[in-house]
């Protein structure tokens, strides 16, 4: 399932995770992971809760012994080697800050336990960066939630790592400031160039921060790559319905040539570029975002090439500004989503309408049948 | 996701030793001295011995001769826990939703008594209580009292002393659960047309029993043995069963008489405190 | 009385609260008494004479020392003994656990009465009859110590996240330096509460001690033995300097905790 990230990556640089597993008794948290995360990245672990993201990043952090696998990190194993060893620091899910020490000596903890020298000036550099330089001397009980989250992230970036960790890190934040977060850690990753691992269960934030997002489920990495390639191609049908929102419509393979596969929908010739096609033949889900999808009354000329499904009815209407969200009930009974931009040049529909639906086939993608079509949507309970 | 995982290991024998040892020989083993003490052959003496004859007619003879002590100290404990119940249930909710900012420095007021001597505060009772004290004299002057009737050597001032004694054990259990109800329920409750007493006994009641059960227990268990109050507060008609234990433990003919007692008094309170947890488990309570 | 009727809660615990002080107050105005006789209990005038002299009985200061000794050490012992339980019942899992619990448990809900007589048992057929004195007192207060002790650590403990101690094995701290640094210092407030509950416990205990103690005579002894004959004033001063050093103990500690509260306002 899971492929190897940057195949240019030279070995011994970064972190490598091989065939790494954890199990509770029966229950299997995480299932022969590989990973491979080169030197300065931005890299998103991204998954629903219990899908064993959590448990990776504490055992990459040596607070959780894996089961079987191994870790590597700069070319070292330290599969077995104990946390207070590891060149990697964590960002706590609610910041862990000791309670009965100032700010000072939080962000100061780790270069005094590894007796590192010049402490003052390095912890006051890094206060500086954080913009906390006149909260020194106050103990962490005094300080907002956002800057508690930014002394959190101190206290580790201070040690330089190899990697830094980030376990759900604003998950405790509302979402305004949420939002500066994201974009004030993006910054510092940039200014000081290490390693990060974000661990998250909010796609949104995933795919703001990282340069490459990894999704896993049940204990597995579904899909890596670039937050683009993961929305543009998915892979399963996790991905797709778990990284915003998909189309997925119950086809069957016709011909399956070099470069294009033409899949009969219902009755209806659609092509999907062979890239894209991630099944071996049989039958399959054809996969296309809302947003992709154009709709138009029955009969009239649309700006598709390829693929256009007639007989829709408009059942649902919402106008949101930017866009207007349709459900458009087909003739084989399923509703379809359908994101209109709100141009100003396109017609409104209104519940009742005939329309047909087009896309163009190079956005198309399609999926393995064996899977679960509503894996990863939030109606199954994210 | 993140296990609060304990670890494991042979550390933990270590540390758990100390307390283990000291806990088997000096609570564990004293506990099978005391059965072993009170199967002892009645006629024997400390220069002579002791000798275990299995003679289980030690409990009938101690029942016989001392159970008015017996039934007189779970009486008194009973008297004394409702009491205390009820005063603590006030204290303990004033506390919990009426005290505002104060709350804390009400509960240290709840526990600074406890801080001065057991027996000092008793004896003041006695003070308080005495026959030409002021409680008297105005109970009197009421005609509550008669001329000659007397608070001080009586089973009410037993009582009072026992309550007394023991309220802090019921307010701060009863405190730890009210404290913890959300107040939102009380005012949904009175949202879904309960009157306020209503609503106290469908809503604040239930969620308290926690509270109510390890409260009470803390106050009967120590009141059942206790004979400090009895003996300062009450009268020779008073005697309760922890006097004739303390007698008899010290009397070199009567070990086994004590030891006796000791276990009816430890199985007649854990009767009825598996009893009154079966109940208060259900909605009999109410 | 729309005023009264909001606040008859209030009210009605206060004067609760009144009823637990009322002896509280005759202890601290009789240790300024002046009695006409000993054998009358009465207030009968001021005198700053008993806080003068504190020990004019000897054998009352003599008990004092006593009590003093048996609760500090049967404390440091206690509190030792019981932070490690405390520890080793919150932290590991072990085989035995929950009996470990139990067993801390039962002395908590035993009578008094019959946890002395049983331990004047075991010493009578241990054959130190005529050992009993310091050390069997001493033994006995660790005993009846020890539970109230692993309690109150254990709640504290079971309070504290182990997060903390995860994020200093992340920031480098090899496990002593854990303990040491994060550990101990966010226990302490709890083995300092668990040391306090303990020698107020061991100092104010009677009905055990009395089984136990062979000749030798404790504070609460003391009392109960002069309370027939007449009480010397100076047992009120003891028991209202007990008042105060604890007052000052708690409401320090909670004055702290105030200002803190304060400060995290601003």
């Amino acid at each position: 399932m899971s492929s190897p990230a940057e195949a240019g990556a030279e070995p011994g640089d970064g972190l490598q995770v091989r065939a790494l597993s954890k199990s509770y008794g029966d229950f299997h948290a995480v299932r022969s992971l590989d990973l491979d995360v080169p030197r300065g990245r931005f890299y998103a672990l991204l998954g629903p809760s219990g899908c064993g993201k959590t448990t990776t990043l504490r055992m990459v952090a040596g607070l959780e012994a894996p089961t079987s696998g191994s870790i590597l990190l700069a070319g070292q194993d330290i599969t077995r080697t104990k946390a207070y060893r590891r060149p990697v620091n964590t960002v706590f899910q609610n910041y862990a800050l000791f309670p009965h020490l100032d700010i000072y000596e939080n962000v100061a903890f780790g270069l005094r336990r590894r007796k590192v020298g010049d402490v003052k000036k390095k912890v006051d550099e890094m206060l500086e960066l954080v913009e906390l330089g006149a909260q020194a001397r106050k103990k962490p009980a005094q300080l907002s939630g956002g800057q508690q989250q930014r002394v959190a992230l101190a206290r580790a970036l201070i040690n330089e790592p190899e990697v830094l960790l980030l376990d759900e890190p604003l998950g405790a934040l509302d979402l305004k400031l949420r939002r500066s977060m994201q974009i004030e850690i993006k910054r510092i990753q940039t200014e000081v160039g290490l390693t990060f691992i974000h661990v998250t269960h909010d796609q949104e934030e995933a795919m703001t921060m990282a340069d490459t997002v990894a999704v896993m489920n049940s204990g597995v990495i579904e899909q890596q790559g670039s937050p683009a390639e993961l929305y543009e191609n998915p892979r399963s049908t996790f991905v797709a319905n778990f990284l915003g929102q998909s189309n997925l419509i119950e086809g069957t393979v016709k011909t399956p040539a070099a470069d294009v596969v033409t899949v009969d929908m219902h009755g209806i010739d659609v092509s999907i570029p062979a890239d894209r096609a991630h099944t071996d033949g049989g039958k399959g889900w054809i996969g296309i975002r809302p947003e992709k999808v154009l709709i138009g009354d029955a009969g009239a000329e649309l700006d598709a090439p390829g693929n256009t499904i007639p007989g829709g009815v408009v059942t649902d209407v919402s106008f949101i500004g930017v866009s207007t969200q349709y459900l458009v009930r087909m003739p084989w009974g399923q509703e379809l989503q359908v994101f209109a931009q709100n141009t100003g040049r396109t017609k409104i529909h209104s519940v009742g309408d005939q329309v047909e639906l087009s896309w163009r086939p190079e956005y198309a993608f399609l999926l393995d049948h064996a899977q679960d079509v509503h894996a990863g949507s939030q109606e199954e309970g994210a | 996701m993140a296990e609060t995982g304990r670890r494991r290991g042979l550390t933990a024998y270590l540390l758990m030793a100390p307390a283990v040892i000291v806990l088997a020989l000096f609570f564990v083993i004293p506990f099978y001295s005391l059965v072993a003490a009170s199967l002892y052959e009645p006629g024997g003496s400390d220069k002579n011995g002791w000798e275990v004859t299995y003679h289980f007619a030690n409990y009938w003879d101690a029942v016989e001769l001392y159970w008015r002590p017996l039934v007189r100290s779970l009486v008194y404990a009973g008297a004394a826990t409702l009491i205390c119940l009820v005063l603590g249930y006030v204290l303990a909710y004033a506390i919990a939703f009426k005290s505002g900012r104060w709350k804390s420095l009400l509960l240290v007021l709840v526990i600074a008594p406890f801080f001065t001597s057991f027996l000092v505060r008793t004896l003041s009772w006695q003070l308080i209580l005495a026959d030409d004290g002021w409680i008297v004299d105005t109970l009197q002057f009421l005609h509550v009292l008669g001329d000659d009737d007397r608070l001080l050597a009586t089973n009410f001032a037993v009582v009072m002393g026992l309550a007394y004694n023991f309220l802090p054990f019921m307010v701060l259990p009863l405190f730890a659960s009210i404290d913890k109800i959300d107040h939102r329920l009380i005012e949904a409750s009175g949202d879904l047309y309960s009157n306020p007493v209503v609503g106290f006994f469908k809503v604040t009641w239930p969620l308290s029993l926690p509270g109510v059960v390890s409260g009470t227990l803390l106050t009967f268990i120590p009141a059942a043995g206790d004979y400090i109050n009895a003996e300062l507060l009450g009268n020779t008609e008073t005697s309760v069963i922890g006097s004739v234990i303390q007698l008899q433990a010290t009397d070199a003919n009567h070990p086994h008489t004590a030891a006796a007692l000791s276990m009816i008094l430890m199985i007649g309170i854990l009767a009825m405190v598996l009893f009154y947890i079966r109940k208060a488990g259900t909605e009999d309570l109410l | 009385m729309a005023w009264i009727k909001e606040r008859a809660v209030l009210v009605l615990g206060l004067l609760v609260l009144v009823y637990m002080f009322v002896p509280i107050f005759v202890v601290v105005l009789m240790s300024f008494n002046d009695p006409a006789t000993r054998n009358v209990y009465k207030f009968d005038g001021f005198t700053m004479h008993n806080w003068l002299n504190p020990c004019e009985d000897p054998s009352m200061c003599d008990a004092l020392g006593l009590s003093v000794r048996i609760g500090l050490l049967a404390t440091v012992v206690a509190t030792i003994i019981g932070t490690l339980a405390g520890f080793a019942l919150v932290r590991w899992d072990f085989f035995g656990r929950s009996s470990s619990n139990v067993l801390i448990f039962l002395p908590m809900a035993a009578p008094e009465i019959v946890l002395g007589s049983s331990l004047l048992t075991l010493f009578v057929q241990g054959g130190f009859a005529g050992q009993l004195g310091f050390w069997t007192i001493f033994i006995a207060h660790v005993m009846f110590c020890l539970s109230f002790v692993v309690v109150t650590i254990r709640a504290r403990l079971a309070g504290m996240n182990d997060v903390l101690e995860q994020a200093a094995a992340d920031l480098y701290a090899t496990p002593s330096q854990t303990f040491w640094r994060v550990t101990f210092p966010l226990v302490l407030p709890g083995i300092l509460g668990a040391a306090l509950l303990s020698f107020s416990l061991s100092f104010d205990d009677f009905i055990i001690t009395n089984l136990n103690s062979g000749s030798e005579v404790t504070f609460p002894m003391y009392v109960w033995g002069v309370a027939r004959v007449g009480l010397p004033m100076q047992v009120n001063v003891v028991g209202t300097l007990m008042l105060i050093v604890s007052l000052v103990i708690v409401l320090g500690t909670e004055v702290n905790a105030r200002r803190r509260a304060r400060a995290l306002a601003t």
